[in-house]
C-alpha cells in the first residue's frame, strides 16, 4: 500500500510532468490561458492516462513488441474520444474553448510516455496510481500556470476580478507569456529542488 | 614585485580601456539626446529616465547580491539598459511604465542569461518590446513637442502608415526633432553627436550602423510609395527609432557578431527587415523589433563568419 501511495504522490512533485520531466508543454502551452480551461483540459487528460494506463496495463501480455506503439495509440484514442464526446455534450462553452487540443490528447507525450515507461512493464494497480499521479500532476501544473496568466493578463481569476485598478499585461495571455511563465517556473523549481542543470 | 606580473594569454597588448570605462563612454555619449528630448518633451521625459536608471540599477544590484556574484552595477551596463529603454517611451507614459519595463529588462533580459556578456538579446529592447506587447495602448500615445502637455499627436511613421499627408512636417523638423515620438529617438542631431563620440574613441564600429541605415534607405527607395523607386528614402532614415537603433542598439557588444563580415550581415539584416515591417508589417516602427530578430540570428552568423586561422585554408 506505502508503494501505492508513492507511485501516486511522485507525480505531483517529484516527477511533475510540466515542471520535471518537461513532458506535454504543448497543450500546457495552449490551454493555460485561463483556469477554467486548463482545469477542463487537466480533468480530461487525467481520465485518459487512467483509463489508458489501466488497459495497457491489463493488455501488456499480449501486445506484440514490434507493434506496441501502434496499440497504444489505438487504447488512448479510445478514451480520447470519450472524453471529448462527453465533453462535447454536457460542457459545450468548454469545448469549443479548448478546440483542438481534446482531440490532440491522443499524441499527448504525458500519456504515451506513460505507457511506454510504466503501464507496460507494471501491474494494474500500480500503473493506475501511476496514472492517477501523473494526471493530478500535470492538471496541478497546469492551474498554477494558468492562474499566474490570468490574473497577470487580464486581471481576473476564473473570471473574478481580484485587484481593482489593477492594469493587465496583456503579453502574459499570449504565447509568448505562456513561455515566459513556463520558463521561469521550471527554473524555480530546479532551484527549489537544489538541481544545477 | 612579482605580484604586480599578470600571467596570461596572448594577446598581451595593454590598453587603459575597461568595461566600465567603455559602459560609462557610452552613458555620456547619450546625454545630448537625453537633453534634446527634455527639451522637446518637458521635464517629464527626464522622471521617466532617471524612474528607468534607478529601477534597471536597483534589479541589478538585487540579482547580484541574490546570486553571491561580484556587484557589478557600477560598470555603468545597467544605467544604459534604463536610458536606453526610457529612450524608447513616449513621453506621456504614466511613471510606473518605465520601472517595470526596466526591472523586465534587467531581469529577464539580461540576468537570467547569466549576467553581462551572456544576455543574447539587447536587454533595454527586451523591456521595450514587452512594454509595447502589455500596454499598447500607453506605448503608441505620443506627445506634440513643446506642448509640454498631454497634447497627443501621431509620429510621422504611423502618420504615413494611416496615409495622411506629411506636408507640414519638414526633413529639417525631422532631423531637429520637431515631431511626435519616443524621447530619445526624436532629435537625430544629439543622437549623432553622441554616436560620433563613439565613433572617435573605437568604441564602436561603422560596419553595423552604416549598413544598417543604408540598407533601409535602399529598401523604402526601392518599395516605399505605390511604384518602384519612388520612396521618401530621406523621411524613412529621419524618422523613427532607425538611427538611435542603428547607433547604440544594434551595436551592443554582446550580442551582435563579432567579425566585421558578421556585423555587415546583421547590419543588412535589420535595415532589411526593419524596411519589410514599416512597409508590409502591421507596425508603424520596426526598428527595434528588426535589431531583436538578428539578436538572434547573431550565433549562427558568427559560426558561419568564423575568421581564417592564420596558416589555415
Amino acid at each position: 500500500m506505502r508503494n501505492l501511495i508513492k507511485e501516486f504522490t511522485k507525480g505531483i512533485i517529484k516527477e511533475n510532468p510540466t515542471f520535471v520531466l518537461a513532458l506535454g508543454l504543448c497543450p500546457t502551452l495552449a490551454v493555460s490561458v485561463s483556469v477554467a480551461n486548463a482545469i477542463g483540459m487537466g480533468i480530461a487528460a487525467t481520465f485518459v492516462l487512467l483509463g489508458s494506463s489501466l488497459i495497457i496495463s491489463l493488455v501488456r501480455d499480449f501486445i506484440p513488441e514490434k507493434i506496441r506503439i501502434p496499440c497504444y495509440i489505438v487504447i488512448i484514442a479510445t478514451f480520447v474520444t470519450i472524453a471529448e464526446l462527453c465533453m462535447k455534450a454536457y460542457s459545450p462553452a468548454l469545448d469549443r474553448s479548448l478546440g483542438i487540443y481534446v482531440p490532440l490528447i491522443v499524441v499527448n507525450c504525458i500519456v504515451l510516455g506513460r505507457a511506454e515507461a510504466f503501464a507496460c512493464k507494471n501491474n494494474i494497480a500500480r500503473s493506475f496510481f501511476d496514472g492517477l499521479g501523473m494526471g493530478v500532476g500535470f492538471t496541478l501544473a497546469l492551474i498554477l500556470i494558468s492562474a499566474i496568466r490570468e490574473f497577470l493578463g487580464s486581471g481576473q481569476i476564473l473570471g473574478y476580478a481580484l485587484v481593482k485598478g489593477f492594469e493587465p499585461i496583456f503579453v502574459f495571455g499570449m504565447p509568448s507569456g505562456a513561455l515566459l511563465v513556463i520558463g521561469l517556473l521550471l527554473g524555480l523549481f530546479n532551484l527549489l529542488k537544489g538541481r544545477k542543470v | 614585485m612579482l605580484n604586480n606580473l599578470i600571467v596570461s594569454g596572448s594577446p598581451h597588448i595593454h590598453k587603459p580601456e575597461s568595461i566600465s570605462r567603455i559602459m560609462w563612454t557610452v552613458v555620456i555619449s547619450l546625454i545630448p539626446a537625453g537633453i534634446a528630448g527634455v527639451i522637446i518633451f518637458g521635464w517629464g521625459a527626464l522622471w521617466l529616465t532617471l524612474a528607468a536608471v534607478a529601477a534597471a540599477v536597483l534589479t541589478e544590484l538585487i540579482f547580484s547580491i541574490w546570486t553571491k556574484k561580484k556587484i557589478t552595477v557600477l560598470d555603468g551596463s545597467a544605467v544604459i539598459t534604463g536610458i536606453l529603454l526610457a529612450f524608447n517611451l513616449p513621453s506621456g507614459v504614466p511613471l510606473w511604465l518605465p520601472i517595470v519595463g526596466a526591472v523586465f529588462s534587467i531581469a529577464i533580459g539580461k540576468q537570467v542569461f547569466g549576467g553581462l556578456g551572456q544576455n543574447i538579446f539587447n536587454p533595454a529592447l527586451v523591456g521595450r518590446v514587452f512594454l509595447m506587447a502589455s500596454w499598447p495602448r500607453y506605448m503608441t500615445t505620443f506627445t506634440r513637442p513643446f506642448s509640454y502637455d498631454a497634447v497627443t499627436s501621431a509620429t510621422p511613421l504611423a502618420m504615413l502608415k494611416e496615409g495622411k499627408i506629411l506636408e507640414h512636417i519638414s526633413y529639417l523638423d525631422l532631423f531637429l526633432g520637431k515631431h511626435g515620438g519616443c524621447i530619445g529617438e526624436v532629435c537625430i542631431l544629439a543622437i549623432l553627436i553622441g554616436a560620433a563620440i563613439l565613433l572617435i574613441k573605437g568604441y564602436i564600429s561603422w560596419h553595423i550602423p552604416v549598413i544598417y541605415i543604408f540598407t533601409t534607405a535602399v529598401f523604402t527607395y526601392i518599395f516605399g510609395s505605390g511604384k518602384l523607386f519612388g520612396g521618401d528614402w530621406l523621411f524613412h532614415i529621419l524618422s523613427g527609432g532607425l538611427i538611435l537603433g542603428a547607433f547604440f542598439m544594434a551595436t551592443d557588444y554582446v550580442a551582435t557578431p563579432l567579425t566585421a563580415k558578421g556585423q555587415l550581415i546583421f547590419g543588412f539584416g535589420c535595415g532589411l527587415l526593419t524596411a519589410v515591417i514599416r512597409i508590409w508589417g502591421g507596425y508603424p516602427e520596426g526598428a527595434s523589433y528588426a535589431i531583436l530578430m538578428m539578436n538572434a540570428a547573431t550565433p549562427f552568423i558568427d559560426r558561419y563568419t568564423r575568421n581564417r586561422i592564420y596558416g589555415t585554408k
